[in-house]
């Protein structure tokens, strides 16, 4: 494991991709660093999924290579990349509404006491683990770890998915539509989590839909459309208006957006 | 969503340090009673205590009330209790098992006719039975885990395969479905010791339903078996082996039912294809009044135990006032139904909506 700023944690060279003699990713290049938010952005069907699949070893780039580290890797398996600190948070699936906290939190790692036979939970190490890794991110309203996940807010439960992938060693998290179900104010919480996050060290994959939110955290953005590179810059370089446009198609929205008012002026 | 329906209040009874003395009393007690009523096992416990009040009122001077009566609802409970605490088990962890009623009967005809019929040593019968548990628990958890078919239709197909199967050996064995077995040295205490009327039913669901609930609160086991039944993905994503947890539960659930068929054979000192067939939903019906959910990831053994009670209280009750025992079922459908209301109002309650 490197602790090095200079060498990213992840990398894609050169990777192409195809399902079935369909192309869903072709000739992507990514490089993401240590304490970095980098923005992967597109509209659906754009290739961001193909990508995070790679970039979590759930598949296999047909042509390209895949370095953790610096180091040309092949990912065996989802666990594979987690065993290298790449873990994906996901919203829906992340948590468990009608178990505790603690529970929750040291799920299939559970710390227990005694031996032999009489080998037990250790609820009361869970609960001071749990509370701890939330503490880490900010979140002091949970202060017992018995309390149901099912009672938390939406912020709260990405804060206790997330606190659980660093527990267990993360160092990439990749988050996949993070504010997609949530309202206002959780999505407020949940982009100061990931600043929280980067400021720790930890490198964030962030694949949204909504600009405001990307410009908001995002350190590198790439824009991917019909699984091609379509634009690549760093914080600061667009404004949100621009990013907007690239997302949506530029040049295509345009000419959509001036049809749809003329046909509006004319009625 | 979170501070208005007082649930968070209920789970950290600290959250709001600013109220005064008499406040926080008030605050406290309110938040244990919540806590109280969150229980899972709550529900099983007032069905427990009022059909057993009504039953106590009803036919308490016809010997309900007495030792014998006592000791009858309490076999009743415990055997229906030792199928359902597997059963439970499964249920929390998000599977059913409709073949344990099959398995009663095919345990109890295995065991009635190597001991009964052959003479062999009841460690034979016994052994025999439970080996067929085994297969039948793993047919059962690698059909369900690996096809990913609904266990409720997998295992209403084994249980009808079961029977079918246990009838054609049987009658072509023996030329009968009805098989007489009269239990010998070691297995006429472990399976049909009484004291006082007190089958010996109870002492093996009083250490089953301990044993299993300390696997179920306490351990890493039964941790994964509530995250399994919670929500598969999440449990399997997290690093729990799901399909290796249901597939225990599986053999545990069959392992359980072949006990029963056992224990009922040398009770009655017959053997019968058809013994147990009540089981097939009176375990999920002990569960549910016990608060276990339908959908898994949610439940308590202790509650199954009220259930069982529940039902051995009806069953009983219904006998002891002279009634038709029909009715028992009419009780016991209406407390289904009442708890499978109640369980539904009871998570939206826990999840805070």
């Amino acid at each position: 494991m490197n602790n090095d700023p200079h060498i990213p944690i992840i990398e894609l060279r050169d990777i192409s991709k195809s399902f079935l003699g369909v192309q869903a990713v072709s000739h992507l290049s990514m490089r993401v660093m240590p304490g970095e938010v980098f923005c992967l952005l597109g509209e659906n069907g754009a290739g961001k999924s193909t990508v995070i699949k790679m970039l979590t070893g759930v598949e296999h780039p047909t042509t390209g290579e895949v370095l953790v580290d610096g180091e040309v890797t092949h990912f065996t398996s989802p666990r594979h990349a987690r065993e290298r600190g790449i873990a994906t948070v996901y919203q829906e699936v992340g948590t468990l509404p009608l178990m505790s906290v603690a529970r929750n939190f040291t799920l299939a790692a559970e710390p227990t006491k005694g031996r032999g036979l009489f080998r037990r939970l250790d609820l009361d190490k869970a609960s001071a683990l749990a509370i701890a890794g939330l503490r880490e991110l900010g979140i002091n309203r949970i202060t017992d770890g018995s309390k149901l996940v099912g009672t938390m807010s939406g912020g709260e439960r990405q804060a206790l998915a997330i606190a659980r992938a660093l527990h267990f060693g993360a160092r990439l998290l990749v988050l996949d539509e993070p504010t997609a179900a949530l309202g206002v104010r959780e999505s407020a919480s949940v982009l100061k989590l990931i600043h929280t996050v980067r400021s720790r060290g930890i490198a964030v994959v962030l694949i949204t839909h909504n600009a405001y939110h990307a410009h908001s955290v995002g350190d590198a953005f790439l824009v991917l459309r019909r699984g091609e590179v379509l634009a690549r810059f760093r914080k600061g370089e667009k404004s949100v208006g621009e990013v907007i446009e690239l997302m949506a198609g530029g040049e295509e929205l345009r000419s959509l957006l001036t049809e749809a008012e003329t046909n509006l002026t004319s009625i | 969503m979170i501070g208005k329906d007082g649930i968070s209040e209920a789970l950290s009874p600290n959250m709001n340090p600013a109220v005064d003395a008499r406040g926080a009393t008030e605050t406290g007690s309110a938040a244990a009673l919540r806590r109280i009523i969150l229980r899972p096992e709550i529900g099983g416990a007032i069905s427990a205590v009022i059909v057993f009040a009504f039953f106590a009122m009803a036919a308490g001077s016809s010997g309900f009330l007495s030792l014998l009566g006592t000791a009858y609802w309490l076999d009743t409970a415990s055997e229906l209790g030792i199928i359902a605490i597997p059963v439970g088990m499964l249920m929390i962890a998000g599977e059913f098992d409709l073949s344990v009623g099959a398995m009663v009967g095919a345990a109890s005809m295995i065991v009635a006719i190597c001991t009964g019929y052959f003479g062999l040593h009841p460690l034979i019968g016994v052994g025999l039975a439970f080996a067929m548990a085994v297969v039948l628990g793993l047919v059962n958890g690698m059909i369900v885990t690996k096809t990913k078919l609904p266990s409720f239709i997998v295992t209403l197909s084994t249980m009808f395969m079961t029977t079918g199967a246990i009838l054609g050996v049987s009658i072509a064995l023996t030329g009968s479905s009805s098989i007489s077995a009269v239990p010998t040295g070691l297995a006429s205490f472990v399976f049909a010791y009484k004291w006082n009327e007190f089958h010996i039913s109870l002492l093996h669901w009083s250490i089953l339903a301990g044993v299993a609930t300390w696997v179920l609160q306490s351990t890493r086991f039964g941790n994964w078996i509530y995250a399994t039944g919670g929500n598969v993905d999440t449990a399997r994503l997290a690093g729990v082996p799901t399909n290796r947890v249901k597939i225990i539960l599986f053999v545990f659930s069959a392992i359980g039912a072949a006990f029963v068929g056992a224990l009922q054979t040398y009770t009655f000192q017959n053997g019968s294809v058809t013994l147990g067939a009540q089981y097939v939903f009176s375990g999920i019906a002990a569960c549910v009044i016990g608060g276990v959910l339908l959908t898994g990831g949610y439940g308590s053994l202790v509650g199954t135990a009220f259930g069982a009670m529940t039902y051995g209280i009806v069953s009983m009750g219904v006998f002891f006032l002279g009634w038709n025992a029909d009715l028992t079922e009419l009780f016991i459908g209406g407390l289904l139904l009442m708890a499978v209301m109640a369980n539904n109002r009871l998570r939206r309650f826990a999840m805070g909506r």
